[in-house]
C-alpha cells in the first residue's frame, strides 16, 4: 500500500480527466486504470451555466478520491488563491500545486512554486507540488512542508517518456522514504513501467490515456505497465553488464575432443 | 445599481452582496468558489460581501483538470 498524507492508496495510477472524448469515456478509463486517485481543476463558470455541478455530480459518482489542481497559474498568489477556492468547492486539503514559468515547456516555475507551497503547508493544505527533477528545489519543498513530490520525467503533454532517468535515479535515491510520483511527459506503458522499475512509488498521466485512440484500452495499459513496474522492483532488477554471462550452466557440460 | 468585472466580463448589476450577485446570475451557490479582489470568499462570508463599483469578481466550478 501507498501511503500519501496519511491515506493508504493501493493504484500507483493518478489520472487526469482533460481532454477525453466523452464525460462517459473519461468514466470508463478512470474504471479501466483501476485508480484511486483522479486530479480535477476549476474554471470560470458562465451565468446560468451546470456544467461544473454535471461534472462534479459524474466523478462524486466514480468513488474515487480527488485531487484539484492549480492549473494555469502563473504565479503563487494565482496558485494559492485558486487552492482556497478548490479546497472550498472539493472539500479538501490535498492540492496538486503548478505554477507554470514558461510557455513553451510548461515547466514550473521553482521559486513561485515554493513559496507557494510554504504558504499552503502552513494553512493546512497536503500539497503536491509538480515540480523538475532539481535536487536543490525538492529540498526546499520538503523544507517548506510538502509530504509528496512530483517530478516531471519531460514536458506536459509530450510523450517524451523519462528524458533523464540517472537524474530520476539520483532523486529516488536522495529521499528514499519520501512518496515520489512522476508526474507530465508519459507517453507510453512502458514509459511508466520504465519508472516504476526505479522504485517510484506512483505515476500521475492524463493525455497519454485521454488522447489514445482507445482511452479505455489505454488505461488498462497503463494500469497493467504501472503494476509490472513496481512488481519488477520489488523483485530485484538484475544490473546490466558489459560482457555475456551464460544462463545454462556450463558445470556437467559434455567435452568432445 | 453598480458596476463588477465578473470572470473578467464587465456587468452592471443590481445586487448589492456577492450573495445576491450569484442568485442574479443563476449560479448553483453550493458549486462555486468565489473570490472577490483576489481574495477567497468563502460560502459563509457571501451574504456580508458587500460589492463596490469597480470590483473584481472570480467565480469557479468545478471541470477536468490533468
Amino acid at each position: 500500500m501507498l501511503d500519501i498524507y496519511g491515506v493508504e492508496v493501493s493504484s500507483r495510477l493518478l489520472l487526469g480527466t482533460a481532454r477525453y472524448p466523452s464525460p462517459k469515456v473519461m468514466a470508463d478509463a478512470v474504471r479501466a486504470a483501476r485508480t484511486e486517485i483522479i486530479t480535477v481543476s476549476l474554471r470560470r463558470e458562465s451565468a446560468g451555466g451546470k456544467a461544473g455541478a454535471a461534472f462534479l455530480d459524474l466523478i462524486v459518482g466514480l468513488g474515487v478520491r480527488v485531487l484539484p489542481n492549480t492549473a494555469g497559474c502563473h504565479s503563487a498568489r494565482e496558485a494559492i488563491v485558486t487552492a482556497q477556492m478548490a479546497r472550498e468547492v472539493f472539500d479538501t486539503n490535498w492540492i496538486k500545486l503548478e505554477v507554470i514559468g514558461h510557455h513553451d515547456t510548461l515547466q514550473p516555475d521553482v521559486f513561485e512554486l515554493v513559496e507557494a507551497a510554504r504558504t499552503l503547508c502552513d494553512d493546512g493544505f497536503e500539497v503536491f507540488p509538480y515540480t523538475t527533477d532539481d535536487l536543490v528545489v525538492a529540498e526546499h519543498l520538503v523544507e517548506a512542508g510538502c509530504q509528496v513530490l512530483m517530478p516531471w520525467c519531460a514536458p506536459i503533454g509530450s510523450a517524451m517518456g523519462p528524458v533523464d532517468l540517472p537524474a530520476l535515479r539520483a532523486m529516488r535515491a536522495h529521499f528514499p522514504d519520501m512518496p515520489l510520483i512522476v508526474d507530465a511527459g508519459l507517453g507510453r506503458p512502458s514509459h511508466a513501467a520504465a519508472v516504476m522499475e526505479l522504485g517510484y512509488d506512483a505515476v500521475l498521466l492524463n493525455t497519454a490515456v485521454a488522447m489514445a485512440g482507445d482511452p479505455v484500452a489505454m488505461a488498462t495499459a497503463f494500469a497493467d505497465a504501472v503494476d509490472a513496474g513496481r512488481i519488477a522492483f520489488g523483485a530485484g532488477l538484475l544490473e546490466p553488464r558489459d560482457m555475456a554471462v551464460p544462463s545454462t550452466p556450463v558445470i556437467g557440460k559434455a567435452v568432445f575432443s | 445599481m453598480r458596476t463588477v468585472i465578473v470572470n473578467g466580463e464587465e456587468k452592471t448589476v443590481n445586487a448589492s452582496t456577492l450573495d445576491q450577485l450569484l442568485d442574479l446570475l443563476d449560479h448553483e451557490a453550493r458549486w462555486v468558489a468565489t473570490a472577490v479582489n483576489g481574495e477567497l470568499i468563502r460560502r459563509s462570508d457571501r451574504k456580508g460581501c458587500m460589492l463596490a463599483d469597480g470590483d473584481s469578481v472570480e467565480i469557479l466550478s468545478p471541470m477536468q483538470g490533468g
